[in-house]
């Protein structure tokens, strides 16, 4: 039997480890990245020529970070490699990929989406104004640059990463001007028994809370973000938010962080028409999988952040679960397919407990629906197409929206550049609201290819 | 219960909401039963042409009736829909294809529609963004364009505002005839009543005319549509390509604000049952050639999204419309090959005018619905002249 | 005024490029957002008229960064390495 064409889409840690587990079960897998270099976002390497090491990058993460560049680099010559690569559509049985301008059909059996995540965002007054980035921009931009996004930088928003990067760029020599998180004290506490599925991780988040109050940096919990606002110079000068006690509060700042967790990246998922399921936990879509990252499309499997957002150990763990699955239903004459049972049942154990911690996030810091439905009018909601948080209640009310897809054919809101990936979680809040219906009643975004912009200067591999 | 009225219309497409509404202003009484939402399918998903010159000739009455009520939109429905009587350009790129437009500004001109012909020099002149490979062309100064995502939807708001009850989420599953009305059962158990009974269920409509002993040789395809990120506003008419090569088909359009949005190329295929539709990656990647043809500075944007939907075509091109010859009361207006929405309000005004006062001064005798039990059976044209 | 501020990493060979005519300089290894963000500037002015803007996710994801060159090109600043001898416009070329 030959071994199967198993394509992983992702060079993140569930993505190296997917290819990993494929290469041991003697399959040469393709693998596409969207990234200069493997790493996905959360181990991204820096550009050639930057010397800062391991420890000073990743953190306490410095010796997973090592072992995944190491284990990815080892494998080279057993697969095939494409990074700098957008896999940018799907039709039956082959991803369209393209590089350098030329397009190309790559056939498969079997496909594993590693696609990772990006940030949640929630809008604000204001929040287009230069100076204002997501929190996973502030990161990339220390850990790929070596620089701050600002001067005086406030972090606003909820989620493991909001403390996460406070931290790294207080370390770095930023100025943190505050930590204004919309999640309550309470909320942490009342998700403390999800959260002790993992004591390690638990304490390292703690620790990082430590390292804030110690240097005496402003945390506030409970917050509503009231606006952000620009200086004469039309760049960020201040963050206005009312305070959990009911206070006006500014801090003033020449660059803003801001972010509410993160989402799945699911487009390659939705073109491949896998099912998709609601977490009323999380309120985010995702591919419904089975506990090995099946989804409901034969062939196609997700793992990592570009399903639920459990981070990267569990990434790891969940992209060899999916290359096991791959393995056992497209090349199961391989003996590692037969094999696979012990330590499968191993992955499958530490990922119920991965999944366990990751509830204890979702309850630990919630996305604030309520503050989306409490958004004036005039906010910019859709940054691609500025549409206004007013004209997507004006598309329900005036016009009949009952879902999301009409109110965007409706009013474009989601049909920009970025397809819905940064107002979308927000639109649906809105609708639902003013609907009053729950949120999985509006709908869910239908994704279009091609899943980033194609130039139109793209040409067929055979026409090249 | 059964809820009645003078005139039950299957299908909330352009078409029916269209009609719906031109019923009203005729003070009959209407039912509008919708499958899904009003003018999610090929009504919301075309190219948004309003475009007359290049269609079959004996169409231009209609067409030319039609585009006279794109202008009075506001009035008519309290929206222009995005409609911009921006000019339409049909260009060539073959001498031998030059012909052929001049023919035809003949002969459109006979019908009331008066064409511009325009050399390669006075091309370059007027419209400097347009490709060398371009030789001459037809400008249609009064076509234009809309937004179809906006139009089928604002007649159904501006019909259900004049008194037209509107079923959204209403699928059709039975349609009989007892005595002088129609009897029509929805899949939840709903039933509708009237003497009349209007088809306009696109792709679906056979299903419906087969309950009362009447069918067409319906076929269903996928527009391959796609748009640009938005730069500013410079190409102002629809530019569309006169060929006989399938695959040179192309045609664009730039909203104001700035993104242009495009299609052509040969179709997808489409599933009506399962309400799929797929734009194929290979044809967008001939469709990129082709802009670069027809507007060579297109290629320094970018592509951001692509989309399809069902649309139906019948084997001689032309639309399905008029009354049965068998079943009294019954009427249809389906099948418009990609070429609907420019006619949609024309459609529904002649249609309200058939249902209301018997007749009608368009000629709808090409748009029989037993031509195809009278002839003999037609390839579908390869060549794509519709958008 | 907003810009980016470098924490770490001086020690790499300068590239010259230019934004809106102006020469200004970035070190080899800097994305196009980070450069143009180090010298200050705003990377477009949105297209619907609600001013300017600077990038927003640095992942290639949002989308809000794409510049235009003085040849009318058109790149993704947050994912394209600065180059010699590159010329940004802000503001879109003018018809």
């Amino acid at each position: 039997m030959t071994a199967p064409r198993i394509i992983v889409v992702g060079a993140g840690p569930a993505g190296i480890r997917a290819a990993q587990t494929l290469v041991e079960a003697g399959v040469r897998p393709v693998v596409i990245d969207e990234g200069e270099a493997s790493g996905g976002q959360i181990y991204r390497r820096q550009p050639n020529g930057f010397k800062r090491d391991f420890r000073q990058l990743y953190g306490t993460e410095h010796r997973r970070a090592r072992d995944l560049h190491e284990t990815f680099d080892a494998l080279r010559e057993k697969m095939d490699y494409r990074p700098r690569t957008l896999a940018w559509n799907l039709s039956e049985g082959a991803l369209h990929i393209v590089h350098n301008g030329i397009s190309n059909a790559v056939p498969f059996d079997g496909m594993i989406l590693a696609t990772g995540a990006t940030d949640r965002l929630l809008p604000v007054r204001g929040w287009t104004t230069p100076g204002v980035y997501s929190l996973g921009a502030s990161q990339i931009a220390l850990k790929a640059q070596a620089c701050a996004i600002g001067r005086r930088v406030v972090f606003i928003g909820t989620g493991p990463l909001l403390y996460l990067v406070a931290t790294q760029y207080l370390k770095a020599g930023a100025e943190v001007a505050a930590v204004l998180d919309t999640s309550a004290f309470g909320h942490r506490l009342a998700a403390l028994p999800l959260l002790l599925a993992r004591p390690d991780a638990l304490a390292k988040g703690l620790a990082l809370i430590a390292q804030l109050r110690l240097a005496g940096i402003t945390m506030l919990t409970g917050i509503r973000p009231i606006a952000i606002e620009a200086g004469a110079d039309r760049n960020v000068a201040r963050v206005h938010v009312r305070d959990a006690r009911g206070r006006d509060r500014n801090f003033m700042c020449d660059a803003v962080a801001m972010g509410y967790h993160l989402r799945p990246e699911t487009q390659l998922a939705d073109l491949a028409r896998c099912d998709f399921s609601f977490d009323p936990a999380t309120h985010l879509w995702s591919p419904m999988t089975d506990a090995m990252g099946r989804t409901s499309v034969r062939g196609i499997y997700v793992a990592g952040d570009g399903v639920k957002i459990s981070g990267a150990d569990a990434a790891e763990i969940a992209g060899r679960l999916a290359a096991h699955a791959a393995i056992a239903d497209l090349h199961s004459a391989h003996p590692a397919g037969r094999g696979a049972e012990g330590s499968v049942k191993k992955l499958l154990t530490s990922h119920r407990r991965m999944d366990r911690f990751r509830r204890g996030l979702a309850k630990g810091f919630p996305w604030p629906a309520h503050l989306a439905e409490a958004l004036p009018d005039d906010t910019i909601l859709c940054r691609c197409e500025s549409v206004t948080v007013g004209s997507l209640r004006m598309a329900a009310t005036a016009l009949g929206a009952p879902e999301v897809n009409r109110a965007k054919a409706f009013v474009r809101v989601g049909m920009g550049r970025c397809q819905g990936r940064f107002c979308g979680p927000a639109s649906a809040e809105i609708l639902a609201a003013v609907l009053g219906k729950s949120t999985d009643g509006v709908g869910r975004l239908r994704g279009q290819a091609p899943v980033k912009p194609l130039p139109i200067a793209t040409v067929p591999e055979d026409a090249s | 219960m059964t809820e009645k009225a003078d005139v039950v219309v299957i299908g909330g497409g352009f078409m029916g909401a269209a009609s719906a509404f031109f019923l009203r202003q005729r003070a009959r009484s209407v039912i509008l039963l919708e499958r899904g939402l009003i003018g999610q399918q090929a009504s919301g998903v075309n190219f948004g042409n309003v475009r007359r010159q290049g269609r079959y000739l004996p169409q231009l009455p209609l067409a030319n009736r039609s585009r006279a009520i794109w202008s009075r939109l506001t009035e008519l429905i309290g929206t222009d829909c995005e409609f911009l009587a921006t000019g339409h350009l049909r260009i060539c790129y073959r001498r031998e294809d030059v012909g052929e437009l001049e023919a035809y500004a003949t002969h459109a001109r006979e019908y009331g529609l008066d064409l511009e012909l325009l050399t390669q020099r006075a091309l370059i002149a007027r419209y400097p963004y347009l490709g060398p490979e371009i030789v001459a062309a037809s400008l249609s100064p009064q076509d234009g364009h809309a937004n179809p995502r906006l139009a089928a939807p604002a007649f159904g708001r501006a019909a259900r505002s004049a008194g037209a009850q509107i079923h959204e989420n209403t699928e059709v599953v039975g349609v009989t005839r007892s005595g002088e009305d129609f009897l029509i059962e929805s899949a939840d158990g709903r039933r509708f009543s009237a003497p009349t009974l209007l088809i306009t269920a696109g792709a679906w409509a056979t299903q419906l005319s087969a309950q009362l002993g009447e069918t067409a040789p319906l076929v269903v395809r996928g527009p391959q549509m796609g748009v640009t990120e938005p730069v500013p506003y410079r190409v102002e008419p629809v530019v569309g390509v006169m060929t006989n090569d399938p695959r040179e088909v192309i045609y664009l359009r730039q909203v104001t604000r700035g993104n242009i949005v495009f299609g052509g190329g040969g179709r997808g295929p489409a599933d009506a049952t399962a309400r799929r539709a797929y734009v194929l990656p290979g044809n967008i990647l001939n469709q990129f050639r082709q802009l670069g043809r027809l507007v060579p500075d297109i290629r320094r944007l970018n592509l951001i999204r692509v989309w399809s939907g069902i649309e139906s075509y019948l084997p001689d091109d032309c639309p399905i419309m008029g009354e049965s010859p068998t079943v009294p009361g019954l009427y249809y207006a389906f099948g418009f090959c990609g070429h609907g929405f420019q006619l949609g309000p024309g459609v529904g005004e002649t249609m309200a005018e058939l249902i209301d006062t018997g007749t009608t001064e368009i000629d709808l005798a090409p748009y029989r619905i037993e031509r195809f039990a009278e002839a003999a059976p037609i390839a579908l044209p390869e060549v794509e002249l519709s958008e | 005024m907003n810009r980016f501020v470098r924490l770490a990493e001086h020690d790499r060979a300068e590239i010259r490029f230019r934004i809106d005519g102006r020469g200004v300089t970035a070190l080899e290894g800097d994305t196009l957002l980070t450069a143009m963000r180090l010298n200050g500037f705003i990377l477009r002015w949105s297209e619907f008229s609600d001013g300017p803007r600077a990038g927003f996710c640095l992942m290639g994801a949002c989308q809000d960064c794409w510049v235009t060159t003085a040849e009318g090109g058109r790149l993704r600043a947050c994912s394209t390495l600065v180059a010699n001898d590159l010329s940004i416009l802000t503001t879109p070329e003018v018809e």
